[in-house]
């Protein structure tokens, strides 16, 4: 599989006043290969949607570099570079309240990216729209109504027909399923994971339900304070992770069959997850990790790939001391 | 599974040895709003049962939040009113009542905590002062008392350097140190019930695991009855002893986690089942979503409220509201008496066995 999206080195920090610096995003390196589902998960504040977000050039890069089909993006882009990649590379946000504005109609929302990337005409931009809302799962006669009058499923399946209709190759779903109670869940996955089989997509899933990122994810990304700390096949992740965090991270994940549930031991840990502002030196889940040694505590592991797991179809990667 | 004794008169969940030690009976709760009134409980009756924990599941709008804000007396009227029902706890109705023998109901006898620990936390008071409050209130404790008190609460609810802590303002805590303050506050005057309405929903899924571990630690030592909302059925499978399934203002199901789980008799509760992922190692069976959406409160369907959605609708299922049906436990564990179903599906008359909806939707039953 060729990579479509590969990210070098990325660095993300938010200056927010005199020698202080958010380490959002801290040298992650991660690729994305063609037709492939990558979900990226980890805690809030872990710096999931800025490296979204910074991928897509909706921040301007600290450093490092984004190749798209092997071309370098820009570091910075221009509003005509805006132009050139948006019809190839978008976003899925959230909260699909607040990301729809509430006085455009769907059709103009839905509509919006044909008319500022396409030469089409308004009539050809119509029926394209009403071609997606159907692909959606919703009406042609949707399309003269405004936000409000629709349910939150119905309003993050509009955000996904205002993503798609540019028929990007890249898409980032940033938590397009949290807001929605869990009947809907399974519409908008079933509609993203379809649309990704007919139209050959390549999709960054960030979520934090983790059941959720294994069933849609062909790979995992586990995310710390700033960096990834281990990545790998989903199922593998999933049920045999390997650094400290991600077993923390799935043991807290409860399990909707109570019989499992009443064997758990318990995997849960102290502490919470650091201010990104002073960035411990050495391993960033040092402070909070059961199995920390002295090296974790001066010496940043990399990520590394780890080559005796025999069964493995994917090279799993973990950045911990224990494997080094 | 068998089916079915049928019963007009709900409630019938729990019937174990112990008299519950609460025990509410035909809630219904109405609000007016600018569209109308709108029925966010119809005729809800279930029992919470002396250390144990009932799990209250279901969308968001089904009236979880409004069934336990009734118990709590915290039902604006206007607009909300109680038509009907009565909230047994200790042999007194504390339906619309403030005190039972010149206690406070609220915040003495059965304390609440919410998704969001700042609509009951005051932003200019150190935490430890809030804490200490309810006891000089509720207790009687002096100041000073109070105080020392409120520090061992904190310690019992696991956070680190109580004494700085609780000299510590809100905007200083994290959203989990939140919640653990306010459950530190909710357990201060020993509460025999604690009501838990979302309380890790919007934290991460570590901390939601500490929450949880807290909850029932102080359970396990206080021997206090939970009753907990989530929308999320990995915490029901985690932390219930006893579940009621909800849907527009109704309970559809009710019975011991492991009826709700493994022996499944509402297709909302399937169906709730089938649209998650399951976290089988062997393959990822596809979810099936629920499609539409639930019915407009403002006017009730005269039937089964899931009736639209529903996969094995019949005529009846449109025309008349079901009954709950008890149904049979396949042992005689004690534990699994109680589970019911509001759907036709386990009348008697109905031909379709539950066998049948249980292949239908594709989860595992036992
Ligand atoms: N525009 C911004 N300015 C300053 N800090 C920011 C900004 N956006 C995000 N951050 C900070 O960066 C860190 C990572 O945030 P985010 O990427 O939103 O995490 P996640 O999506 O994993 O929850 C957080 O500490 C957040 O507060
Ligand atoms: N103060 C209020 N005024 C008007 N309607 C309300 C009020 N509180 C709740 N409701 C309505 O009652 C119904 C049930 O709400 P709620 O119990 O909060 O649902 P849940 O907690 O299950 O999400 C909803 O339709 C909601 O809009
Ligand atoms: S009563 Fe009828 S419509 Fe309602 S859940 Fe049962 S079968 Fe479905
Ligand atoms: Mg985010
Ligand atoms: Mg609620």
């Amino acid at each position: 599989m060729a990579d479509l999206v590969r990210v070098n080195n990325l660095v993300k920090y938010f200056d927010i006043g005199p020698g202080e610096k958010v380490h959002a995003v801290d040298d992650v390196s991660l690729s994305i290969g063609e037709r492939e589902i990558v979900g990226l998960v980890g805690e809030s504040g872990s710096g999931k949607s800025t490296f979204g977000k910074t991928l897509l050039g909706l921040h301007v890069k600290t450093s490092g570099q984004v190749l798209y089909k092997g071309e370098a993006l820009p570091n910075k882009y221009k509003p005509n570079d805006f132009r050139m990649y948006a019809p190839h590379m978008q976003m899925i946000f959230q909260d699909p309240y607040s990301s729809l504005n509430p006085r455009m109609t769907i059709g103009e929302i839905v509509g919006e990216g044909l008319k500022l990337h396409s030469n089409l005409s308004q009539v050809v931009i119509r029926e394209r729209v009403i071609d997606w809302l159907q692909q959606v799962g919703l009406q042609a006669d949707h399309i003269s109504r405004y936000p409000h009058a629709f349910s939150g499923g119905q309003l993050q399946r509009i955000g996904i027909a205002r993503a798609l209709i540019l028929e990007p190759e890249f898409v980032v779903c940033d938590e397009p399923i949290s807001a929605l109670d869990v009947s809907v869940q399974a519409q908008v996955v079933n509609l993203l994971d379809d649309l990704k089989n007919r139209l050959g997509l390549t999709l960054l899933f960030i979520a934090h339900d983790l059941s959720m990122v294994r069933y849609v994810s062909d790979r995992m990304a586990v995310m710390y304070l700033g960096s990834l700390v281990e990545v790998g096949a989903a199922d593998d992740v999933f049920f045999d992770p390997k650094h400290p965090y991600t077993k923390v991270l799935i043991g807290s994940n409860p399990e909707p069959d109570p019989i499992s549930e009443r064997k758990r031991k318990s995997t849960t840990i102290q502490g919470e997850i650091p201010s990104p502002v002073n960035i411990p030196d050495g391993c960033r889940f040092a402070n909070r990790c059961p199995e920390v040694m002295d090296i974790c505590r001066h010496k940043t592991p990399i990520l590394i790939s780890l080559t005796n797991l025999a069964n493995e179809q994917k090279p799993r990667q973990v950045a911990c001391h224990l494997f080094t | 599974m068998r089916r079915c004794v049928i019963v007009n008169n709900p409630p019938i969940q729990g019937q174990g040895p112990e008299q519950p030690i609460l025990s509410v009976k035909d809630l219904a709760v109405e609000f007016d709003t600018y569209g109308g009134t709108v029925q966010a409980v119809r005729g809800v009756s279930f029992d919470v049962h002396a250390g144990q924990t009932l799990a209250i599941v279901g969308e968001s709008g089904c009236g979880k939040s409004v069934t336990v804000q009734s118990i709590m007396g915290l039902i604006p009227m206007p607009p909300g009113r109680i038509t009907s029902g009565s909230a047994i706890y200790r042999d007194t109705d504390i339906l619309g009542r403030k005190t039972i023998n010149g206690q406070d109901i609220r915040g003495d006898q059965i304390g609440m905590i919410f998704q969001d620990p700042m609509t009951s936390l005051n932003p200019t008071m150190n935490i430890g002062s809030q804490i200490a409050e309810t006891l000089t209130v509720h207790r009687g404790h002096s100041k000073k008392q109070a105080f020392a008190r409120a520090i061992e609460l904190l310690e019992m609810s696991k956070i680190p350097e109580p004494e700085k802590r609780a000299k510590q303002y809100p905007f200083e805590f994290s959203g989990g140190m939140l919640q653990r303050a306010m459950i530190a506050m909710t357990i201060a005057c020993e509460p025999a019930i604690l009501i838990a309405d979302e309380p890790t929903t919007a934290l991460d899924v570590t901390i939601q695991a500490q929450i949880l571990d807290l909850m029932v630690d102080l359970q396990q030592q206080n021997g206090m009855s939970i009753i907990l909302i989530t929308h999320d059925l990995g915490v029901v499978a985690r932390m219930a002893d006893h579940v009621l399934v909800m849907y527009a203002g109704q309970i559809v199901e009710q019975g011991s986690v492991d009826d709700i789980f493994y022996r499944s008799g509402h297709p909302y509760t399937l169906g709730l089942r089938a649209a998650m992922p399951t976290n089988a190692k062997e393959g990822n069976s596809a979810l099936t979503p629920i499609d539409g959406s639930p019915p407009d409160l403002f006017q009730p369907p005269q039937g089964c409220g899931y009736c639209p959605r529903c996969p094995h609708a019949m005529q009846i299922c449109q025309d008349q509201l079901p009954t709950l049906h008890e149904l049979a436990s396949p042992t005689d564990d004690a534990n699994t008496l109680g589970h019911a179903a509001r759907c036709w599906l386990h009348h008697e008359a109905n031909t379709q066995t539950v066998e049948a909806i249980h292949r239908v939707h594709s989860v595992p039953n036992g």
